[in-house]
């Protein structure tokens, strides 16, 4: 089966504060540390382990500039078989629909058989591009997917994640575009080691003419949403923060359990 | 402004979802004068009284009884929606599991603007819509302006334009829709829904939880919260990242995609407050928040916060709450 899998490079937020700039156009980006996209590194995995079972081989591709190689190497070092990049100026700004445009023109390049995508990003959590891509191609579409069965070299089993944590079972049919849920599976760690190993390999690069493209059908110039500025958000009334030492504050939070009948 | 805007309704098991709330109260804030036609679709007497509830609040519903969406399976449904929508509409979803799989292709087949996530809408003046989404986990929020020329296709975050205010009573129109939209091959056949496995413990009817997420940084931690969690006679619930890591039982996890809860308390301890895992408290507990990073969102929902690392926090409050129950 040959797979490709759409990845993206986001600021790894984890307990990380995201501040904004004094204009409110951006966020404090210079103390960031990129990676790839917790989703999409699902989606590698599932593609890895479905091309270890059935064969056929495993395309990692994204839009981004040369700082996005690192994260390509990083999937290709879990065993993606080949990275692509597709960058040119011509795509910046981009809108969920653009993206997905400058996908398309790249998956018609190839003759892939089953496209995975991350559910969502953690930066804008739009979860639009897997969605679009489908439609645009005429593929059918599956989000949220949590388990994949691959049952004939026509059709995949799949379950999506519901609301309460039920599974949703569906057949589809190939060529399909899924997007995939966190905890389908446990990504493999990537070593030191493993990402040296594909350090040398060469990255394809695509820009707007290499893939058939106009100017006017992505970019900023296509985009009908812009992003205004970054602000902070007030929901609700905010907690009151317990200040003093740790002693202290575990000694005031303790009292207060209590008296809120939390201690049995 | 004459665009018409749609809702689309959801329901299972003849339930109506919340979300037909928050679709009335966004359209006023893109129209104070905007008719927002409801559109419901299903199957028999589910769907009939499904869009005769719906009358009481839309002032004309739009159903499509068939049996090919007795079942809601976007794949059907997306091509069915371009029969009927008229061009140049706005159509309304919410941002839920259904939302995200039927909403951004379907913006692209009606070839309008597709709009995720929206939490609150700012302006609307003529072809431009100024709406607010959350990035980063709900840490910052941003402005965004979309062009919507050509209409509109938006999910709504389940909650974000819900009032205490009652809704208008009106006696909407149901008008059968069922006979212009045409049944196509769907190249994803629906199967079945598997219900979430029960675990050892049914956190939704614990009165006190100690819930960890991210910040517990490894299994091995997790004594941490249960020795916090056993002084005070509670029990150990997490957030997602703590069951797609593995470390803990699928069971465990509170939010939209885990269990619904309505504690009395609720000890949040490494957990940023995503709107999906807020989404699963009920029945506004007492919460506290515990967490290294001061902007987390979890801290605008809590009660109480305490700014530090849990690993370090947690064992010096097990020790008090100790003490206190030595007397």
């Amino acid at each position: 089966m040959e797979i490709l899998v759409c990845v993206k490079r986001v600021p790894d937020i984890g307990e990380n504060e995201i501040e904004i700039t004094s204009d409110g156009k951006d966020i404090k980006r210079e103390d960031l540390v990129y990676s790839v996209n917790e989703w999409d590194n699902y989606a590698v995995e599932e593609a890895i382990q479905i091309r270890d079972k059935v064969g056929g081989s495993v395309t990692v591709v994204s839009v981004g500039d040369d700082e996005w190689e690192d994260v390509l190497r990083r999937e290709m070092a879990m065993g993606a078989d080949k990275g692509v990049l597709l960058k040119d100026e011509k795509f910046d700004g981009s809108d969920g629909k653009g993206l997905a445009t400058i996908l398309k023109a790249f998956v018609e390049k190839g003759n892939y058989d089953l496209i995975l995508t991350g559910a969502q990003a953690s930066d804008d959590g739009a979860g639009q591009v897997g969605g679009m891509l489908a439609a645009l191609l005429d593929w059918p579409f599956a989000s949220l997917v949590n388990k994949i069965e691959v049952v004939d070299d026509k059709t995949l089993r799949i379950g999506r994640e519901i609301e309460g944590g039920n599974q949703e079972i569906n057949e589809i049919q190939l060529p399909c575009v899924l997007s995939i849920q966190s905890g389908i599976n446990e990504p493999r760690y990537v070593s030191l080691r493993g990402i040296r190993k594909v350090a040398s390999k060469e990255i394809p690069v695509y820009g707007c003419e290499d893939l058939g493209l106009s100017e006017d059908q992505v970019g900023e110039k296509a985009a009908k949403v812009k992003r205004i500025d970054y602000f902070i958000p007030e929901i609700g009334k905010g907690a009151e923060i317990l200040e003093g030492d740790l002693e202290e504050v575990a000694e005031k939070l303790a009292e207060l359990l209590k008296a809120k009948g939390g201690i049995k | 402004m004459a665009r018409s805007i749609f809702a689309y309704i959801v329901h299972s098991n003849g339930e109506i979802d919340d979300s037909y709330l928050d679709f009335i109260n966004a359209a006023k804030k893109i129209d104070p004068d905007a008719k927002v036609t409801a559109v419901v679709f299903g199957h028999g007497d589910e769907v009939e009284n499904v869009a005769k509830e719906v009358a009481n609040y839309y002032p004309e519903v739009w159903k499509v009884n068939k049996e090919s969406v007795a079942y809601p399976n976007a794949e059907i449904i997306r091509p069915m929606l371009l029969d009927i929508l008229p061009n140049d509409s706005i159509f309304m979803l919410p941002h839920n599991t259904f939302g995200m799989d039927l909403g951004p292709g379907l913006s692209i087949k009606i070839d309008s603007t597709y709009i995720p996530d929206v939490v609150d809408i700012e302006k609307a003046e003529g072809d431009t819509l100024v709406v607010v989404r959350q990035e980063f986990g709900g840490q910052v929020s941003t402005h965004v302006s979309c062009d919507i020329s050509s209409g509109a296709v938006i999910t709504i975050r389940p909650g974000a334009f819900q009032t205490e205010e009652e809704p208008q009573k009106v006696s909407g129109n149901v008008v059968d829709k069922s006979s212009e939209v045409k049944d196509v091959e769907a190249k994803r056949k629906y199967i079945e829904v598997i219900e979430a496995e029960v675990g050892d413990v049914d956190i939704s009817k614990e009165d006190v939880l100690v819930s960890i997420g991210r910040g517990i940084g490894d299994q091995e931690n997790i004594p941490i919260a249960e020795e916090l969690a056993e002084a005070m006679g509670a029990v150990v619930s997490c957030s997602r990242p703590v069951v797609d890591a593995k470390w803990m039982d699928k069971s465990r996890q509170v939010g939209t995609s885990g269990k619904t809860v309505k504690p009395k308390i609720y000890i949040a301890m490494g957990i940023s407050g995503s709107f999906q895992h807020m989404g699963g408290i009920k029945g506004n507990p007492f919460i506290v928040a515990i967490n290294k990073n001061p902007k987390a969102p979890i801290f605008q929902y809590a009660d109480v916060g305490v700014v530090a690392d849990l690993l370090e926090f947690a064992p010096i409050l097990t020790e008090k709450i100790k003490e206190i129950k030595k007397g």
